[in-house]
């Protein structure tokens, strides 16, 4: 299979298409599985992608640069492989990317979920003979609880922040899983409001149809509206900040796979801490290592060496993507939830 | 049983101490007495004893999680805690057994201790199957003896005298000493009606606020308001006689039986209804205090052996009188209990019981050189008391000061680092550092506490890109970064590469304006070496 991709220093590199996938670096042609930054790298001079991301996509990269969209499912021939995009149920446009060169089939899973979430296609699973996996959350301590039980529980806190006098805030990357969020609030407990950051990307998925709750920019809210009892949903960043004062009382809370380690959440010091994810967890990682029953594994970011180790002693011939060691010192970051969790 | 779990949770997710108090008070309001005793009794830091190995509740986890126990150690170590891994990995439970707090430790967890490793395995898996995760987590916490919280017993003090509408400082009293959970214990604690003390019951104990070693005493005000003692490094310790029995508790409120025989034939010689606040000190015949590391030979040793007790003799340094006849003193300036107390020891005229030495100065500059003198006495620094203060209840701010003496600092090369656990937990925040010595790096000390949680970060980082070799845990990296390591003591030690252990190293700065080279060098730390 090394012939159909090959892992570069700027990611994997499709020597039949002469074409990047998610590359890390500036390249002349990039196929790109979704629009978070460490996947779609600005800068490149032309990109393929799957139609959903469009909005999504243009919000964040130059605009000198040529895009090509194509729907989930349809196929474009780019050299001597052909092409395709289906759902990874990441966020709003997520795509595996489906390769296939002398039928014999590469995929790409980006990152993925099986989980079901309103705001993006479901995952389906690809067969093929390379699968290419994240491993974000490659431990058996990832368990996801149903998403209905974990909104339940946001929905509770906001609930009892509200009987407290306290205004929520929730605290969630600004693409996709705060939309994701959003999507499970209940708008009957009260009035929600956005970050900036997060607002712009609502815009960018009401624009491609994704039905979400009413919300209101903060930004934009003239004189001093009624904090208590509101839900800002907002950016981790903003945590701690100024930007925080107007609020008054606040409840805090991070929404994140990482918050399922007592650890991570007791460092973030806010009130609470939710675990939502928008990664496979280790029981999803292999069902979908299983429906696309590939011969080959690669994995790569997060706990690579131990899914692989696992994999193989499975009996399925799996390594660890080289030339990913660099991404290790992402670690931390996802840790602080800088990079979408 | 989940009451309790959630308190934990609670507990364990804020760093207010008012949440802490009203979640403790909500608990005790819904709790029957014999819960309450129990959680009581944990949240105070008492512990079951071990009732299963880790071993083996690692393997279990393991195949009752069907993944093979390398897989469960990688867990382990990306967590960094055994019973939160545990809860993590076992699949769920599919029913939840909500007995009470008190039912679970004498039904489910006690027995475990009692029975062969079959009966064992099936006893936990059995919790595990009955448990929602937050209840596995606080569980296997307790049986692995690995319970804490971050409530100090004062805070626990300030949630049972709300909750039960008891002054503060009557329930710090009756929490004290070793006593048995129960639902006739915990309602004697919040009963009004009776004096609920017993005979070997001591009393909290009062410590001392750290003087800014900065500022120094010139804020305290006069001189001659203050009883000036030297700050030792040995044992706090209570001694008290009474109905012609003598009891010795340590600052851990652990009852010290045995340990001590000399003091035990000194206390013999005391009236009934007296109770001593001291330090008991290793020392020579002649009165020199001997180093920590001596009396450490005698620490942990349930019997005393002739040989033993014949080179490291103790001595116990009375500084404070707490009850006289059987009456309470706490109340009295502490001018007049020290009067009394030296009376007191006076009469009894025993080698191993004196009052500490008091230092007497005109002025604090004076103290200040009395201070820069402590080494020589092989002592802390100073201890500062107002005369006309009570005997407080734990660490109230402004009756005893300690000034002690600045600690040793060195500047040394991390070379070896490890993740943290709890809170530092998938951070590589427990480092190894190094000194030179004929141009290689020697380790000397551990370190991991110092730093801020942004330079942790960093360090985490630098530590992840400039690994060069793993040992298990333990990565060894690059050695580039220059810390400023301060610890208290020296000893030789055989046990050490270095040949020398320090005692409390911990982080003082980050040195970003030193290169590894800069560094200091073994024979630097040898020459700080007392005698």
């Amino acid at each position: 299979m090394d012939e159909l991709l090959r892992p570069t220093q700027h990611g994997l590199y499709c020597p039949a298409g002469d074409f990047f996938v998610d590359p890390s670096r500036p390249v002349h042609r990039a196929v790109v599985s979704h629009a978070h930054s460490d996947h779609a790298r600005w800068g490149c001079r032309r990109y393929l992608a799957a139609k959903p991301s469009e909005q999504l996509l243009r919000l964040r990269m130059n605009a000198d640069a040529t895009f090509d969209f194509l729907g989930y499912g349809d196929k474009v021939t780019v050299g001597e492989v052909k092409i395709s995009f289906h759902p990874a149920g990441h966020i709003l446009g997520s795509s595996q990317i489906r390769i296939e060169h002398r039928g014999r089939v590469a995929v790409v899973t980006g990152d993925y979920k099986l989980g079901d979430d309103p705001t993006c296609e479901t995952w389906e699973p690809v067969e093929c003979d390379l699968l290419i996996t994240e491993s974000t959350f490659g431990l058996p301590v990832y368990r996801w609880e149903p998403s209905a039980t974990t909104f339940a529980a946001i929905n509770q806190w906001w609930r009892d922040s509200q009987e407290a006098g306290k205004c929520c805030v929730l605290y969630g990357y600004a693409v996709g899983k705060s939309q994701h969020l959003l999507a499970g609030l209940d708008p009957s407990i009260g009035p929600i409001f956005t970050h900036g950051a997060v607002e712009k990307a609502n815009d960018a998925y009401r624009r491609s149809g994704v039905a979400l709750p009413k919300t209101t920019h903060v930004g934009s809210v003239d004189g001093k509206p009624n904090w208590k009892g509101a839900m800002v949903v907002a950016v981790p960043s903003a945590h701690g900040t100024p930007w925080m004062r107007k609020f008054g009382r606040v409840s805090t809370a991070m929404a994140s796979g990482w918050m399922a380690i007592r650890g991570n959440r007791r460092r973030r010091s806010v009130d609470r801490g939710f675990v939502l994810s928008d990664h496979v967890d280790w029981g999803s990682l292999l069902k979908a290592v299983e429906l696309c029953d590939p011969e080959t594994v690669w994995v790569t970011h997060g706990s690579a060496a131990v899914v692989a180790r696992y994999l193989n002693e499975q009996g399925r011939d799996a390594k660890v993507l080289e030339g990913q060691l660099r991404r290790e010192g992402d670690e931390d970051e996802s840790v602080r939830g800088e990079v979408e969790t | 049983m989940i009451r309790f779990a959630n308190l934990y949770g609670e507990l364990d997710s804020t760093t207010k101490t008012n949440e802490k108090v009203s979640a403790m008070v909500n608990y005790f309001a819904n709790a029957e007495p014999d819960d309450a005793a129990w959680a009581t009794y944990f949240l105070s830091g008492s512990k079951l004893r071990r009732l299963v190995t880790t071993k083996l509740l690692r393997k279990w986890a393991a195949e009752e999680a069907g993944i093979p126990d390398w897989l469960f150690d990688e867990s382990y170590q990306s967590v960094g805690d055994l019973a939160e891994t545990i809860s993590l990995v076992v699949p769920p439970g599919e029913v939840c057994d909500d007995a009470p707090l008190a039912r679970w430790v004498t039904e489910r967890m006690q027995p475990l201790g009692k029975m062969d490793e079959p009966d064992q395995r099936r006893a936990v898996i059995e919790i595990w199957r009955h448990s929602t995760p937050a209840m596995r987590l606080v569980t296997m916490k307790l049986i692995t003896g690995a319970f804490r919280i971050g409530v100090s017993k004062r805070l626990l003090t300030r949630a049972i005298a709300s909750h039960s509408g008891i002054p503060t400082e009557v329930v710090a009293h009756r929490l004290m000493g070793e006593w048995e959970p129960t639902a006739e214990f915990f309602q004697r604690v919040i009963d009004d009606s009776v004096d609920a003390t017993l005979p070997s019951q001591p009393y909290p104990f009062c410590l001392a606020h750290p003087l800014d070693p900065e500022e120094g005493p010139a804020s305290l005000g006069k001189v001659d308001q203050y009883l000036v003692e030297w700050k030792w490094d040995g044992i706090r310790g209570q001694v008290i006689r009474r109905e012609d029995s003598t009891y010795i508790w340590s600052r851990g409120e652990e009852l010290m039986e045995n340990r001590w025989p000399e003091i035990e034939s000194a206390a013999a010689q005391l009236p009934n209804g007296v109770v001593l606040d001291g330090e008991i000190l290793a020392a020579t015949a002649g009165g020199e205090v001997l180093p920590f590391a001596q009396l450490q030979r005698r620490i942990g040793r349930k019997k005393v052996g002739k040989k033993l007790l014949a080179e490291v003799p103790v001595v116990f340094h009375a500084f404070d009188l707490l009850e006289r006849d059987g009456c309470d003193m706490r109340d009295q300036p502490l001018a007049d209990r020290r009067v009394q107390l030296e009376k007191i020891v006076q009469q009894v005229n025993h080698p191993h019981l004196r009052t500490t030495e008091l230092i007497n100065q005109s002025s604090w500059d004076d103290f200040a050189e009395t201070r820069a003198t402590s080494r020589e006495h092989r002592a802390e620094g100073l201890m500062l008391k107002r005369k006309d203060a009570a005997y407080d209840v734990g660490r109230v701010r402004g009756t005893w000061w300690k000034w002690k003496i600045d600690p040793f600092t060195i500047d040394a090369v991390l070379i070896y680092a490890q993740k943290g656990h709890g809170r530092r937990a998938s951070l590589f925040s427990d480092y190894t550092f190094a000194l030179w010595q004929d141009g290689a790096l020697v380790p000397f000390a551990k370190a991991y506490s110092g730093l801020t949680d942004a330079e942790i970060r960093k360090v985490d980082r630098f530590i992840r890109q400039n690994t060069n070799d793993s040992f298990g845990p333990v990565r060894s990296v690059t050695p580039e970064l220059v810390m400023e390591v301060a610890f208290e003591g020296l000893q030789r030690s055989s046990r050490h590469k270095s040949g020398v252990a320090t005692r409390f190293p911990r982080i003082v700065r980050w040195r970003h304006d030193k290169q590894p080279n800069d560094a200091n060098s073994l024979a630097d730390l040898m020459e700080m070496m007392p005698d």
